[in-house]
């Protein structure tokens, strides 16, 4: 558009235009500060301290790619990289398990349907530090309502904890993680299901096809774009979980619930092993940057269409 | 005969379209509303389990009076919260207003570089760039400082921001500035008085995103924040669930709680066309 305006102006006043436009830069620049000060160099920072023996006080040194030697035998941090993968599958799968059949309840425009939605998108807009404080205190053995309530009603025998062992506090973890987030992958399912035409619908009814039929034929490939979207940030997402992990298990029961980004805290916050810190993150980038690329091949449009 | 089946049928659909809808509703609302009811229950009540979920023994608001006794108070991390969130709205709005009018309508070297710069970073997750922001925020003296905080949140959320106001300018048509050019106007008075209400649905939506990143966040508070006095309220309340303060009090953790989530669900029931057209404009493009 502007190349137009620019091309079809008279010579004379396409210098003066010229100088205009180098305005532009003006107008960007505190953007392109901030991200260079914040991003960029941090990002640079985190390359470069990987490389050295950087504890939070006193002289760092180069040691190389001895962090990264180190990475390779650190057992602990495989286990939280295992643990945070297996937590991404099960959470993945949960969320889309809900919010699919939701997504399909709520897209076409009924009477109460707005309403519906609202309350099922509700839990989105709390934030993970506030609903993980909301469900440590559901799921507390003594004062939370789970326990009391099934040890009232005459289910289990006495109150059981439910985040002493791995398996309940597992499953609690991810029940509240879907409660949270099924809303938000709700309404992304939604616009791609509303983004197919509905005369294709009509037609697949009058050549016979069932819903099952047309679900598979239509509405998955027409949807595949938002589909991966949604699942990206979905598993972007819980690739990156700390928020839960750390207020409602403090990384328990035995430390099994250690989620990468959980160890990489660790190691530079808590440990102040900075350097290391660093190369544990580059690790971590890697793996999103990765996924970011694939989010890319899948989001490309398909040839031939729009 | 036929039409009565129908009819029938039609209305069971209905009841069970609806009943469908009214439990699931239940389910994601009730952890909220059982968290709300039982703060207003007098202390002594709140640390036994919360069966039924309403005060039973009197209505009181102790829970949020004992919020104020906890370290330096819950007003002063709800203050740190209140000021990061507010600065991260208008400097996040003022830097992608500039920015996106910038790359909407000018032509300079670089401007696609830069562009794809900003949008890149959404690309890398900020957990794995924390020590070195921490080691610039005190390069720069801003360590331990909520501008600090608030530089970080603006910086995250710059790529959804510029993105959402780029389009938006771009949408514009080019011949509303052409006419306000005749009359003179220069290019501040233009993007002000012309432009910004032009643009003004764009602003709300990502107003509100910077509004709710800031308030929610807990991992880079939680490491770049170290004095308790700067404390926002997702890491004081954590550290008071935690039993920093000595014995838990579930009473006053869902009093804090509370007071975290309601502005939230204000601004969202509010302002949801504007939040659901940002999740659009994410998804579609």
């Amino acid at each position: 558009m502007t190349s137009i305006a620019a091309t079809s102006m008279p010579a004379r006043t396409r210098t003066r235009v010229g100088r205009r436009q180098w305005i532009g830069l003006l107008y960007v620049l505190p953007a392109v500060a901030l991200v260079t000060v914040f991003f960029v160099i941090p990002l640079g920072m985190t390359a470069w301290m990987s490389l050295h023996n950087w504890p939070l006080m006193g002289e760092h040194a180069f040691i190389g790619l001895d962090n990264y030697f180190a990475i390779l035998r650190d057992t602990r941090f495989w286990n939280a990289l295992k643990f945070t993968l297996y937590y991404t599958v099960i959470v993945t799968i949960a969320i889309f398990a809900v919010a699919f059949p939701l997504a399909i309840f709520i897209e076409k425009p009924r009477p109460l349907t707005n309403l519906y939605r609202t309350a099922f998108f509700m839990p989105a807009v709390v934030g993970f530090a506030s609903a993980s404080l909301l469900w440590s205190w559901l799921l507390n053995v003594d004062s939370g309502l789970f326990s009391p309530a099934a040890y009232h009603l005459g289910l289990t025998a006495k109150k059981v904890n439910l985040l002493a062992t791995f398996q309940p506090a597992f499953w609690s973890i991810i029940a509240m993680v879907v409660w949270k987030v099924a809303g938000f992958t709700m309404i992304i399912l939604m616009t791609g299901l509303q983004s197919i035409p509905q005369d294709l619908q009509e037609a697949a009814v009058i050549d016979g096809a069932g819903p099952f039929a047309r679900f598979r034929a239509i509405t998955l490939p027409l949807m595949r774009r938002t589909l991966a979207l949604a699942l990206i940030l979905s598993v972007a997402g819980s690739i990156l979980a700390f928020d839960q992990f750390y207020i409602i298990l403090r990384g328990g029961p035995r430390n099994q619930t250690l989620t990468a980004v959980y160890w990489i805290f660790n190691q530079s916050f808590v440990s102040f092993k900075l350097g290391y810190g660093a190369a544990l993150s580059m690790v971590l980038l890697v793996i999103l940057v990765a996924l970011s690329l694939i989010q890319l091949w899948l989001l490309r449009k398909p040839e031939g269409l729009d | 005969m036929a039409g009565a089946m129908s009819q029938r049928r039609k209305v069971g659909f209905s009841l069970a379209r609806h009943s469908t809808g009214v439990i699931a509703s239940v389910l994601f609302l009730a952890p909220i509303v059982w968290t709300v009811l039982s703060t207003f229950k007098p202390a002594q009540e709140a640390r036994q389990p919360p069966l039924p979920p309403w005060p039973t023994t009197g209505f009181s608001i102790e829970n949020y009076e004992t919020l104020n006794s906890f370290g330096d108070g819950l007003w002063v991390s709800a203050q740190n919260s209140i000021y990061v969130s507010v600065m991260t709205v208008l400097l996040s709005v003022l830097v992608s207003v500039l920015a996106g009018y910038g790359f909407s309508r000018f032509r300079f070297p670089f401007r696609d570089f830069f562009f794809i710069l900003i949008l890149s970073t959404i690309m890398i997750p900020f957990q794995s760039i924390l020590t070195p922001i921490f080691l610039v925020l005190t390069k720069l003296g801003l360590h331990n400082t909520l501008t600090g905080l608030v530089c970080v949140y603006v910086t995250l959320q710059l790529p959804f921001s510029i993105f959402m106001m780029r389009n938006a300018f771009d949408a514009v048509p080019r011949e509303i500035e052409e006419a306000a050019r005749m009359d003179g106007a220069n290019n501040v008075t233009m993007l002000v008085k012309v432009m910004l209400p032009l643009v003004w649905p764009g602003v709300v939506t990502i107003a509100l995103f910077a509004f709710l990143g800031a308030w929610n966040e807990f991992l880079a508070a939680l490491v770049l924040m170290t004095d308790q006095s700067k404390f926002t309220l997702p890491v004081m309340m954590t550290a008071l669930q935690s039993g920093r303060f000595g014995a838990i009090d579930w009473g006053a953790v869902q009093a804090g709680v509370t007071v975290m989530m309601v502005p939230c669900l204000i601004l969202f029931l509010a302002l949801q066309r504007f939040y659901i057209r940002g999740l659009m404009a994410g998804a579609v493009k």
